[in-house]
């Protein structure tokens, strides 16, 4: 049932090769879903963290913030030999990543800010079946990247659904969606939350203030209305004899 | 007992240094004019910004580590691990946007009420001055969180002084400190941005209030409110004693006390100025992409140039005329140019009469033009540059130095209204 059910995995409508120019999915995240934040990093950690560091942040920090209890994290989340107290860095020279991947994988802490959440929910999502390129697949929203497909064990590897279109006598190929090839451990829902929960990490990641900052942010505006105020009658008070 | 000990202190202070006499001179006994408008909030707000930036600065300094190899990670850990280091970096970044935003606003109304005019050259050069200093001290604050727009935009603005004949090479050299950008160019920005410039901006601040406590402020009549003593009515003259320094050669018509009547209006204008500030810091600190960009999320990398590289948004007009030049010695020229005209303003600008309130409509017209051109080149020097757009930031140079040029030839007959003799409520 599961290897006969075809599902476009993403509805990409106009699909450019041009980076800038592809079409983003909204990423729904949600910084107060803990559960989404836990599921987020323990992918994270099982899925990115050989080669990707987020080297600015802690692991007591996530998981204080995630409210993982430490235990926990040491034994299940931590897969170098760092004390929790420590940065998220991993095991990987820089240099050999670079011989291996092309490029050397860039730390992850800040790439939700860099690139957008829309543009990592995509990407993750945008991978397929290209014999050409040295790991097999190719990327609609990062073309020619160097990364392999690492959540293959969960999505499967899609193939890409071509449109051939004739413009002035020469035809093109474009990729308007993916077919699933069914290898994947995951339903495509259910890789798209888990990209989310991915996703929601990476944001958390960007600025663990966040949530902290906005609210703050309320009492510091509440506060400015009410100073706003009396300063604007104290204002008057001086001023009524002047006009 | 404590009255007799509060007075017998201050006597003590006042036998060494003249501190009652300074705050009378310059605060409770200052004449300002009493119809002061909106546009007058923001010289205070100014001074508000300042302090922000140096206070959040020096608590910023404490943590940032000013290497190549550090600074970027500096910045995160100010983010992340020092308590409130977020908000001390989002204080100084919004900081850094609202100082741009306050100062035009501050320049935009000398420029309606001919704040410029003679008196009060000077204060109109040391404020521009101060526009100067702003601009280098933001320019290298810029480059010190080491991201890649730090870095490329850093190296862009560098490289236009090798387009200077003869000298270029070497003196981007000599501000490099290398031949491409670096630590040593890291090191010599930070030591000029939280030291040099910092302390040339507070010493222009200063400058620019002695000047204009020792004409008086204009207003938004543009007239005078020290007339020829003993002319005035008692009625004009009003309730107020005012510092000998001022009204011991000159009636002072309808101005009150700087202090208790501006000092309770400007805490007013803090708090709505607090307001939108706050807002954005806590709400949108990246300002949309504006006061944060993107691409600074990444730190610097020489061998990676970004797709595009824009300033960030306070330099985009002068950015936009640099641009709109194909020719690179001469675009660069254009450039300095657009910020060395305004220094000659009081100069351009012929005309007796100073408010726009009475002036010609052709005044009013030119001003119009000069604001649009000027947004307009804000907004295009942040795009990418395409043939259609650069053809539009041509056209908005052609405003931009125009707006001068007009203005020297109508000024000199203009036909104006007739100036009211006491100051008026608008």
């Amino acid at each position: 049932m599961k290897k006969l059910m075809i599902a476009l995995l993403a509805l990409l409508p106009t699909l450019l090769f041009a980076s800038g120019n592809v079409h983003l999915d909204k990423a729904n995240y949600d910084l107060t879903d803990k559960a989404s934040l836990q599921s987020g990093a323990k992918l994270f950690m099982n899925y990115c963290a050989a080669c990707h560091s987020t080297a600015h942040q802690r692991y007591q920090r996530v998981a204080t913030d995630l409210g993982i209890p430490e235990e926990l994290m040491v034994n299940n989340l931590m897969f170098t030999d760092s004390k929790i107290g420590e940065l998220m860095k991993n095991n990987m020279d820089p240099a050999e990543g670079g011989k291996w991947f092309g490029v050397t994988p860039p730390d992850l802490t800040l790439e939700a800010r860099l690139r957008g959440p829309d543009w990592i929910y995509t990407y993750l999502r945008s991978f397929y079946a290209d014999p050409t390129r040295p790991f097999g697949v190719n990327n609609t929203v990062f073309p020619l990247v160097g990364m392999p497909h690492v959540l293959e064990e969960l999505q499967g590897i899609p193939t890409a659904i071509y449109e051939t279109t004739e413009h002035e006598g020469v035809e093109h190929k474009t990729i308007i969606g993916f077919e699933s090839n069914g290898q994947g451990e995951m339903s495509s829902d259910e890789y798209d939350k888990a990209v989310l929960n991915l996703v929601n990490f990476l944001v958390y990641s960007g600025e663990p203030n966040k949530l902290e900052r906005q609210a703050l942010g309320f009492w510091v505006m509440g506060f400015l209305v009410i100073l706003f105020i009396l300063s604007y009658l104290l204002k008057k008070e001086y001023w009524r004899d002047i006009h | 007992m404590l009255k007799k000990l509060v007075t017998g202190t201050l006597d003590w202070i006042d036998a060494r240094i003249p501190m009652t006499e300074t705050w009378n001179k310059h605060l409770a006994q200052y004449p300002t004019p009493v119809n002061f408008n909106f546009w007058y909030f923001f010289g205070s707000l100014a001074m508000l910004v300042l302090v922000n930036q140096i206070l959040t600065g020096i608590w910023l300094t404490m943590h940032y580590n000013p290497s190549a190899a550090l600074a970027f990670a500096s910045v995160e850990y100010i983010m992340r691990d020092v308590p409130y280091g977020w908000l001390l970096r989002y204080m100084h970044s919004t900081g850094a946007s609202a100082f741009f935003v306050v100062v035009y606003l501050h320049m935009f109304r000398g420029l309606i009420y001919g704040s410029y005019q003679k008196p009060r050259e000077l204060i109109w050069i040391f404020g521009m001055l101060i526009f100067l200093v702003l601009m280098a001290e933001a320019f290298m604050g810029y480059l010190l969180p080491w991201g890649q727009m730090s870095f490329w935009g850093a190296q862009v603005i560098i490289s236009l002084f090798g387009a200077i004949p003869i000298i270029g090479d070497d003196l981007t050299l000599w501000i490099r400190g290398d031949y491409v950008i670096s630590g040593a160019t890291l090191n010599r920005f930070f030591a000029l941005h939280v030291i040099a410039l910092p302390l040339a901006l507070v010493a222009l601040v200063f400058l620019h209030i002695v000047a204009l406590h020792e004409v008086g402020s204009n207003n938004p009549d543009g007239i005078d409110i020290k007339v020829k003593k003993g002319t005035a009515s008692a009625e004009a003259k009003g309730q107020f004693t005012f510092h000998k320094q001022y009204s011991g050669k000159k009636d002072i018509i309808d101005a009150i006390p700087f202090h208790p009547y501006f000092t309770v209006k400007d805490i007013m204008g803090v708090c709505g100025f607090l307001l939108v500030f706050c807002g954005v810091l806590f709400f949108m600190p990246e300002g949309g992409g504006y006061f944060l960009e993107a691409p600074n999320f990444e730190p610097a990398n020489g061998l990676k140039t970004p797709s595009h590289i824009a300033p960030v948004w306070y330099y985009t007009p002068f950015y936009a005329i640099l641009r709109a030049i194909p020719d690179k010695l001469i675009g660069v020229m254009f450039f300095g140019g657009s910020i060395v005209i305004l220094f000659f303003l009081p100069w351009l600008d012929r005309c007796k009469v100073r408010s726009v309130r009475y002036r010609s409509w052709i005044h009013k017209a030119n001003i119009a033009q000069f604001i649009i051109c000027f947004i307009v080149l804000g907004v295009l020097g942040a795009l990418p540059a395409t043939p259609l757009l650069t053809m539009f930031a041509q056209v908005g140079t052609v405003g931009y130095f125009g707006f001068f040029i007009a203005l020297w030839l109508y000024s000199k007959n203009e036909k104006t209204k007739p100036l009211p003799t006491r100051l008026t409520f608008k």
